[in-house]
């Protein structure tokens, strides 16, 4: 009989969930055109609209005109690029969240972004940059992964709170390591490289640096959202979880690999944009809930909106661009710094 | 059926229990009875296979319906959602709820009665409520094996009435095995077809609740003299209660 009654409230909340998704994805969609015709040289709407689809009618063709150079081949695959990356920070963040019940842990607790910033520093170090670049950044980022792991097993048992300790420990580790690299670069030439990749900037963005970046995003986006109810579960009680069938300590990896192939992918192209992880999947909460089902796809959205919108700010505001760690920080830290206080008011509630 | 066959757990040094065997079969309830600290939490943990056993083996079906004592306390979820998670090992690991595991869910709330909780937050419910979402999803996991761990023990009196209720239901519909533990050996009496006493100086032992619930095994797993009275009961028949006789003096 109940069920008789619930049938409409359920709809009344899906109903308003739809809603909040397509505002969401038209946010998106707004941030974007808003990104390819903000600049030096602005482009209108129309006209965006106009070469993207020239473009998309006539892929092999070479842009001419003036316009259509700097939108698809400066600022499109630029966009884009902020886009994913800011899509899989923030999925990261919110998925990690949520296996470790805990809204203020983010990818770098993990040791994750600390390793890849070791690999891609060493890369630049050598002149590298590009593909070996991605590959050292991915391989010390998942280095950091395992070493935490190996680290946080502990009788056989790997309890939440081991492993966030060890990921300061690890992160702390290869901090030390890229003050290393740093301490030895030549002041000339690879030292600025790295200090300035470190502070994260898409400016250096190409459909190339795109084609790198698309795999290990994609890949680390579709299992953790293909994971999404699965989540639900491992925010459980590592007993309560096991109880309903789960095997929280084996699936817990499968998603920290998941986000530290899109960690490190995501420093590689684009050095540490910190705070994505943290500010954003907290926006999602409040729109959407706490239903992981829900959560990682708003997430997503919003993650792509903001960092495409953040990253545009950066390169207008001033003539000259404003590293993008330098505003996700100045954003980030003060969210943070609120939603800290409201969480530990709400956790020791008399 | 659920059971350990001559099991042992150790910490270190201390033994918890040694080479203790028991089983219930489908169709039956055990309540388990002992002291703070004498290890009915660990034992539990054992039975559902989340503690290693230092030898022994134990005897579950692969999902067993566990009610936690704080279960899912941050969930800012529904009760249905809640209840739908007993649907879990279905699912697979990329598996999404179907509208068919919703049903079972809201049977299972039916089954409980406590359907007007599908869409409470859970993290706003009263313990009670929770209590009876919690078992609610125990069933929902379909097991014919449910284990609660002191399902009445952060209660008032009044739920405390309704989970032995609840409890009581299920016993006689014989088609659980049921295994709880508790600290009031008259919810042994209003639940339980047999009882494990864990004795304090260590060992344990258990039969059906007419020979185990009595005054002088009781007094010796608590320490405190324990004494039988009558009580009217609710439908207006008497019963027995056993109660401690407690030193302290009485306000005058």
């Amino acid at each position: 009989m109940s069920a008789v009654v619930a049938e409409p409230v359920r709809r009344g909340v899906s109903v308003m969930r739809i809603g909040v998704f397509g505002a969401l994805l038209i946010a998106l969609v707004a941030a974007m055109l808003f990104a390819i015709g903000a600049g030096r040289f602005s482009v209108s709407v129309p006209r965006i609209v106009e070469i993207l689809m020239a473009g998309a009618m006539n892929p092999g063709l070479a842009p001419a005109q003036m316009d259509e150079r700097i939108v698809l081949l400066v600022r499109l695959p630029r966009v884009l690029l902020a886009a994913l990356s800011g899509a899989a920070l923030a999925v990261g963040g919110a998925a990690l969240q949520g296996v470790f019940r805990n809204p203020l842990v983010s990818p770098q607790v993990l040791g994750i972004s600390q390793g890849a910033a070791f690999g891609g520093a060493m890369a630049l170090l050598f002149g590298y940059s590009g593909v070996v670049l991605l590959g050292l950044a991915f391989v010390f980022g998942l280095s950091a992964l395992i070493l935490v792991g190996a680290l946080a097993r502990i009788n056989g048992r790997t309890e939440v709170i081991t492993v966030i300790l060890s990921g300061m420990v690890i992160g702390a580790l290869f901090g030390a390591l890229v003050s290393i690299i740093q301490f030895i670069a030549d002041p000339n030439t690879s030292l600025p490289a790295i200090v300035y990749w470190l502070m994260g900037s898409f400016a250096t963005a190409t459909w190339a640096r795109l084609g790198l970046a698309i795999p290990g995003m994609a890949i680390g986006l579709v299992i953790v959202f293909a994971l999404r109810y699965r989540l639900n579960l491992l925010a459980l009680e590592d007993s309560e979880a096991r109880s309903l069938g789960v095997n929280p300590d084996r699936e817990r990896w499968y998603v920290f690999t998941a986000i530290s192939l899109m960690t490190g992918t995501s420093v590689a192209v684009a050095g540490i944009v910190g705070w994505i992880g943290l500010v954003v999947p907290h926006a999602a909460r409040i729109l959407v809930g706490e239903d992981h089902r829900a959560l990682i796809p708003a997430s997503a959205i919003i993650g792509a909106a903001y960092l495409t919108f953040i990253d545009t700010l950066a390169r207008t505001l001033t003539s000259a661009e404003i590293p993008l760690g330098v505003l996700t920080a100045l954003i980030g830290a003060p969210v943070f710094a609120v939603l800290l206080r409201k969480h530990f008011k709400e956790a020791n509630r008399p | 059926m659920i059971g350990l066959d001559r099991a042992s757990v150790a910490f270190g040094s201390r033994t918890l229990f040694k080479a203790i065997s028991f089983s219930v079969p489908v169709g039956r309830s055990m309540a388990i009875l002992g002291p703070n600290g004498r290890g009915k939490t660990t034992l539990l943990r054992a039975l559902l296979g989340f503690q290693p056993l230092a030898s022994g083996t134990r005897h579950a079906p692969k999902v067993a319906g566990y009610v936690p004592q704080h279960g899912a306390s941050q969930a800012k979820l529904s009760g249905l959602d809640v209840v739908v998670m007993g649907r879990a090992v279905r699912l697979g690991l990329f598996g999404q709820p179907s509208a068919a595991d919703r049903e079972a869910a809201e049977a299972a709330l039916v089954q409980v009665g406590a359907c007007g909780l599908a869409n409470l937050r859970y993290d706003r419910m009263s313990g009670g409520q929770r209590q009876m979402v919690l078992i609610a999803r125990a069933l929902a996991t379909g097991s014919p094996v449910l284990v609660f761990d002191e399902p009445t023990s952060a209660l008032d009196l009044g739920n405390q009435a309704k989970t032995l209720e609840l409890l009581d239901t299920l016993r006689l519909r014989r088609d659980f095995a049921i295994i709880f533990t508790t600290h009031d050996p008259n919810h042994a009496l209003a639940a339980a077809d047999d009882v494990l006493l864990m004795m304090p100086g260590g060992g344990e032992i258990h039969g059906p609740v007419s020979q185990m619930i009595e005054p002088d095994r009781l007094s010796e797993l608590y320490g405190v003299p324990m004494r039988w009275v009558e009580v009217k009961g609710p439908t207006g028949g008497t019963r027995r209660a056993i109660l401690p006789a407690f030193s302290g003096t009485e306000a005058a």
